[in-house]
């Protein structure tokens, strides 16, 4: 059976954080754009161990980072719906194309 | 256990300051004043202790790593922050949640103080998070200000989406080299392709934290929606505090790479100085007419870190002082006018000479200092920087930088025109000033004249390269 290499797992995480980026940048919708940040993390994710695991198996810093990751995209996805809870209470809606008070 | 009180001793000052806000929510709470009285001391007496017993050594195993200059740097953002504490004391009085407001502000010092010592990009990451979130968090601070969500809204997801950015960059690295701490990568960087892709990621994170052109576009949003303290920690000591990691990075870390990131560095200079310039020409509100003149001032800052020397790191680090005074105190002034009044055009500062003469020197003094002119320490810092610019010979980077220069002195003297010399009928009624605003400003006065006409504040950079 075929297992699979570095350059596979490498190929799904790019392509995970250019739909991201993807995502972030066409979404209207602000926890769909939330969730678009998610994915480039979790891309960032799966690098970090497909490194860790072909190249260089005898260290642990991927790993760690990992976890660190994932702490740390929780801390920040808590603020982010706070504010956003809070535009929705101004705003009456978490469309970005309605938060356009200030331009240029 | 002695070693390690010794060397964390800012960030472990922080750490006390926070508990004992903390406390202060206990029981039936402390008035406004009262609490504002003991952050202001808490604040200079964290500022103080920064000048004593300042060793060099590292922690956890060289992720943390701490020597004079960075006990220096440190020091410029304690000094920073408690002149936001003075400054703005009329907008703390009337907040709701003024221990909670310090409480984020000293989380996110705190982050940066981490980042600055940070030896490590694990470390480095989770210090910049810290010193992000929780600005997020204050940039909301007016919760009953539609502007004010909006501007916390594009800062948390600008900054999250670059600090995604950036994680791809180090895992880039990770793969690269094997390693991520700052004393085994330099040996490994050799500027191969991957490793180049690696440094654009990691290069356009610490674009989007410093505002640099062509990642600056939340910058003038999150200043104009946000309470004027967050916005002045913001364009102040958090610039300050990512342009120096910023250094360390680029001259430890990336040193094989030297001839990639100059280019680099010169075309976004360039085009930040530029771009910078031209917006704030057209600029009406106060805050977002100085959020493109900061954005203006990181052009010059990188104009100094090309240099790629001792000289760059300490014309920086001495700007970053200067730049503190300077904005700090057109900002005071800028927040004294907006809390009272609630006024934020500068068209509204016509005729403002006639009534209060004190704020509008001090304005002018800190508006001469952002333009370099002269008597005032920011015609020093710039010209430090441009100095340290200019051991690359590159001549043209240095004259298009030196003409933005002039360019920029029409907008700052526009606002300096508007509050000396336009007639109006109805100019803004006397502003009583707290005591300790006027503290403050004398302080930020104090330093912009002397920092500059003092030689002994850039030797004393110098000597601890």
């Amino acid at each position: 059976m075929l297992q699979p290499g570095l350059y596979h797992i490498l190929f799904i995480s790019t392509a995970l954080f250019f739909i991201g980026v993807y995502g972030f940048f066409t979404r209207r919708n602000l926890i769909t754009v939330l969730m678009s940040v998610e994915l480039v993390l979790n891309s960032v994710n799966l690098n970090f161990i497909a490194f860790n695991k072909y190249l260089w198996a005898d260290k642990l810093d991927g790993l760690f980072f990992t976890i660190f990751i994932i702490a740390i995209a929780a801390a920040e996805a808590a603020v982010a719906i706070a504010i956003i809870i809070n535009l929705y209470r101004s705003h009456h809606s978490i469309d970005v194309e309605r938060a356009e008070e200030m331009k240029f | 256990m002695n070693e390690f009180i010794s060397l964390m001793k800012p960030e472990l000052i922080v750490t006390f300051i926070i508990f004992v806000l903390l406390f202060t929510k206990l029981g039936k709470g402390v008035k406004n004043s009262s609490l504002l009285n003991l952050i202001q001391v808490l604040l200079l007496l964290n500022f103080a202790a920064g000048f004593f017993f300042n060793k060099e050594g590292s922690l956890f195993g060289g992720m943390y790593h701490t020597d004079t200059l960075i006990a220096v740097q440190k020091n410029i953002l304690s000094l920073g922050v408690y002149l936001i504490s003075l400054l703005f004391a009329d907008w703390f009085k009337k907040t709701e949640h003024l221990s909670e407001f310090f409480i984020l502000l000293l989380s996110a010092l705190l982050g940066m103080f981490f980042l600055i010592s940070s030896g490590n990009f694990l470390m480095f990451f989770l210090s910049l998070e810290l010193a992000t979130i929780p600005v997020a968090a204050m940039a909301n601070f007016d919760l009953h200000k539609k502007i004010s969500s909006e501007g916390a809204m594009k800062f948390i997801l600008s900054s999250a989406f670059s600090s995604g950015i950036l994680l791809f960059g180090i895992s880039l690295i990770y793969g690269a080299t094997g390693t991520i701490s700052f004393t085994e990568l330099p040996a490994l960087i050799t500027a191969s392709p991957f490793q180049i892709l690696a440094f654009v990621f990691l290069f356009t994170a610490f674009a989007f934290k410093m505002s640099i052109v062509p990642f600056h576009l939340w910058t003038a949003d999150v200043y104009e929606g946000s309470p004027m303290a967050t916005t002045s920690f913001l364009s102040v000591i958090s610039k300050g505090a990512v342009a120096f990691i910023f250094i360390t990075v680029l001259y430890k870390v990336f040193q094989p790479m030297q001839e990639v990131w100059y280019n680099m560095i010169m075309l976004l200079s360039i085009i930040t100085m530029i771009t910078g310039n031209l917006f704030a020409l057209r600029q009406q509100n106060i805050k977002r007419f100085l959020a493109f003149s900061s954005i203006a001032q990181v052009g010059f800052i990188l104009v100094g870190i090309s240099g790629n020397s001792p000289e760059g790191l300490t014309s920086v680090v001495y700007f970053v002082l200067i730049y503190v005074f300077s904005n700090l105190a057109a900002f005071g002034v800028a927040a004294t006018i907006s809390s009272n009044t609630g006024k934020e055009n500068i068209s509204d500062y016509k005729g403002f000479y006639q009534t209060n003469p004190f704020l509008t020197w001090i304005m002018a003094l800190a508006l001469f200092s952002l333009a370099g002119i002269p008597p005032t320490a920011g015609f020093f810092g710039k010209l430090f920087l441009l100095k340290s610019g200019a051991a690359n010979a590159n001549y043209l980077f240095i004259t298009i930088a030196a003409l933005n220069l002039i360019v920029s002195l029409y907008y700052y003297l526009r606002v300096i025109r508007s509050m000396f010399m336009d007639k109006n009928e109805e100019p803004i009624g006397k502003i009583k000033v707290q005591l300790s605003t006027k503290f403050g400003m004398y302080l930020c006065a104090a330093g912009i004249v002397f920092a500059g006409i003092f030689s002994w504040v850039y030797d004393y950079i110098q000597s601890l390269m």
